[in-house]
């Protein structure tokens, strides 16, 4: 009986726990974007020593808090931060929404800000935006994501690119130089057989996660940006990632994987260890979270993700960060976030930390000089591009995505559905 | 029987029906905390799932107004609802009859041996004690070709436990068999401890073999717990969440997808959608109300009255 009462309980819970909270909310928010935020708000916010809450995503644990830390110790006002599992921040976040419990700031995998900024979750902070002076400096693509009807909801919180990384060690012992990158796909196929081919038990050429629609994205879009095409249309509602530049994306991927020169746990990797193997010192090169930088423990040379004809790309990702629409406090709020986007934190903070910097006019600043690979991150960023969507999650990251499906019947299997499944993911950006 | 009381006694009215108006009253009282809860977390919820079925509801934007029948639409014309259909049809058959099979067996194993019988009633039962969920971890580490003690082995032998849509499944059917074994052997023995030995004696002495002695005494006598556990059996399976969310994700390439986790997916992974999602519970409701009612037929039909 036990078995059968937990069971329908819990359904009984998922649901009714989002039903109770909707219901509550029913009469609130609308569609089309969130209310704006006071007007006489001062410039750099209110800071009078008030608690702020923040929440976030796991992925960016440790830059949120070194940022949470520093405005701590040098401000009034306190950021408690709560860090929520990545699967769960949707259903968390969506919850809170309808029970008008959202926290007073809340970051986004910069994919959703369009769909959430839509959705009204966030305050409409355009006039405090546009008042930063270094407002043009700020990362494009977040913005971007974060603007709805000419009204601006989010400020960068963390950039997280995907940058080309190789083990430099591996590379000299595979006779490769290890101090340049793969001009293009090819060299980096190559190079990742190259490591193989040492047949040292339990190193990898290079690894992915072929079962994590997220890490695809993030990692594989650049190729097709590097040599300029587009993955998908101006409106985000068309899926073009059966052009010939992402064929031989799919195709080169394919060949690595038929040679076995891809970590075999990739395969079925859904995301929670994708870039274990190559942190490890495992593998070879691989396309990797700019974010790992200074997590990882041996020398490693970065460069942007190249294309199958040269060139180089990344995905400009990480989160977004707004004012919800249940905060009370937003002056006190927009001074964490006019903190956030200032020298002290972005250089003081992220660039210390080995991150990139969401502005251009600090790409260069004290720590980048003494790193050479914070200057390349923090110029292939100003190249990347982050994709617009409204549908983004159901059609790329959430584990049925037809994108998933796509890639896998590319990769894994003989391919030639590659014009059928991207017409699925078109079906689904379009709904 | 209150009404017949009161119809039934006709001398002195007054008296009898204020104490039995006061005795209601009593008995709705210690009704009550029951009746609280029942109406509190099954009553409201449910209203609030049809409410929520029947309406445009984004799980971030809160209730948009009537929506039917299109969420239905959906939920039916969604491009997974066939294959998770069947996915956990073909899933409900394997488990109920493996488990069920098993079940039995352990028990009369279990009450067949004497020396070893409170060991292996504790070894067997001892899985049980593990919520679904941290068992469900457990075999994710053993399964894992990184972390998991047979990660060398799968790499010397080229194949994961997870990695196909046919490994996925079994991986999964051993889980939940390791995990619900003791359980089912557990109601299976209780069936059995309350066939009299009366019977068995009249069954030898008669000259029946073991297996005629089974087939002619245990089995019919045990039908209401075979019944019983069947029931349970298959609304558990058909209702599989926490095993595929943990171990597959509806992985490899959706081929495990179960119905309530297409629930999850549609709710909270994707579209987003509270209304389709409710929708699709309401379908699942409903097929399990006559699925169970069919099961009940079957098996009261077959009993002599």
């Amino acid at each position: 009986m036990a078995r059968i009462k937990g069971r329908l309980g819990r359904i009984a819970a998922v649901t009714v726990a989002g039903a109770l909270a909707v219901t509550l909310a029913a009469c609130s928010s609308g569609g089309g974007g969130g209310a704006a935020a006071p007007a006489d708000i001062p410039a750099t916010g209110t800071d009078d020593g008030s608690t702020l809450t923040l929440w976030t995503r796991a992925p960016l644990e440790k830059q949120a808090k070194l940022l949470v830390e520093a405005y701590n110790a040098s401000h009034e006002n306190q950021v408690d931060l709560t860090v929520v599992p990545n699967d769960d921040y949707v259903a968390k976040v969506g919850a809170a929404a309808g029970a008008n419990g959202l926290p007073d700031l809340f970051a986004a995998d910069i994919v959703y800000a369009p769909n959430w900024a839509s959705q009204g979750l966030w305050k409409d902070i355009t006039t405090q935006i546009d008042g930063l002076e270094y407002k043009d400096d700020l990362n494009k693509g977040h913005l971007a994501a974060g603007t709805v009807d000419d009204k601006e909801y989010v400020v960068p919180f963390v950039l997280d690119l995907s940058m080309l990384f190789w083990n430099k060690e591996l590379f000299k012992e595979a006779g490769l130089d290890p101090e340049k990158a793969p001009a293009n796909l090819e060299e980096f196929a190559d190079a990742a057989k190259k490591i193989q081919a040492l047949n040292k038990p339990g190193t990898y050429g290079t690894a992915t996660g072929l079962n994590c629609g997220g890490c695809l994205v993030f990692t594989w879009f650049p190729s097709v940006w590097a040599d300029g095409d587009q993955v998908l249309s101006d409106d985000g509602l068309e899926s073009l990632l059966n052009s010939d530049t992402a064929k031989k994306v799919y195709d080169t991927w394919k060949d690595l994987y038929d040679s076995g020169a891809v970590l075999p746990s990739s395969t079925d990797e859904a995301g929670p260890t994708w870039t274990a193997g190559f942190t490890e010192g495992k593998v070879g090169l691989q396309f990797y979270p700019a974010t790992l930088l200074s997590s990882t423990p041996f020398d490693a040379g970065v460069s942007g993700i190249p294309g199958p004809e040269g060139g180089q790309s990344t995905f400009v990702g990480g989160d977004g960060i707004g004012i919800s629409k249940d905060s009370e406090k937003s002056a006190q709020a927009w001074n964490f976030l006019s903190w956030l986007t200032s020298e002290d934190a972005q250089v003081g903070v992220l660039a210390k930390n080995g991150d990139a910097v969401a502005r251009g006019d600090l790409a260069s600043n004290q720590y980048s000089e003494a790193d050479p690979r914070l200057v390349t991150i923090n110029e292939v960023a100003a190249e990347g591009q982050t994709p617009l969507a409204l549908n983004f999650q159901q059609a790329f990251n959430a584990p049925s995505s037809p994108w998933l499906t796509l890639v896998r019947n590319a990769v894994l299997d003989g391919g030639g559905s590659v014009d059928a499944d991207n017409d699925e993911i078109t079906a689904v950006l379009s709904q | 029987m209150s009404s017949n009381a009161i119809k039934t006694r006709t001398a002195p009215v007054r008296r009898r029906s204020a104490q039995q108006r006061a005795e209601g009253w009593r008995g709705w009282l210690f009704a009550a905390p029951t009746a609280v809860i029942v109406v509190v977390l099954f009553v409201v919820p449910l209203l609030l799932v049809f409410q929520m079925s029947a309406s445009d509801w984004p799980l971030l934007g809160g209730n948009k107004g009537l929506n039917v029948p299109e969420n239905f639409t959906d939920a039916v014309a969604n491009r997974f609802f066939w294959n998770a259909v069947g996915f956990t049809l073909l899933y409900t058959v394997i488990t109920t009859v493996i488990l069920l099979g098993l079940a039995l067996g352990l028990a009369l194993l279990v009450q067949e041996s004497t020396r070893w019988k409170g060991f292996l009633r504790t070894a067997i039962l001892i899985p049980s004690a593990l919520g679904l969920a941290s068992a469900s971890l457990l075999f994710y580490v053993l399964y894992s070709p990184i972390a998991g003690p047979f990660a060398g082995l799968m790499n010397d032998l080229g194949f994961t436990f997870l990695g196909t849509p046919e490994g996925a499944l079994w991986s999964t059917v051993f889980l939940i068999v390791w995990r619900y074994a003791g359980f089912y052997m557990l109601l299976m023995l209780v069936g059995l401890q309350a066939i009299p030995d009366e019977v068995y004696e009249a069954a030898r002495i008669d000259g029946a073999s073991r297996w005629q002695t089974f087939r002619s005494v245990t089995v019919p006598l045990l039908k209401p717990t075979i019944a019983m556990t069947m029931v349970l059996c298959i609304t558990g399976s058909l209702l599989a969440f926490e095993q595929f969310y943990i171990l597959t994700k509806g992985g490899p390439d959706n081929s495990t997808i179960t119905v309530v986790q297409l629930i999850y997916s549609v709710a909270f992974q994707g579209p987003n959608n509270l209304g389709v999602a409710a929708a699709l519970s309401v379908i699942v409701l409903a097929a399990l109300v006559v699925i169970n009612i069919a099961q009940i037929r079957v098996f009261n039909d077959k009993e002599p009255k």
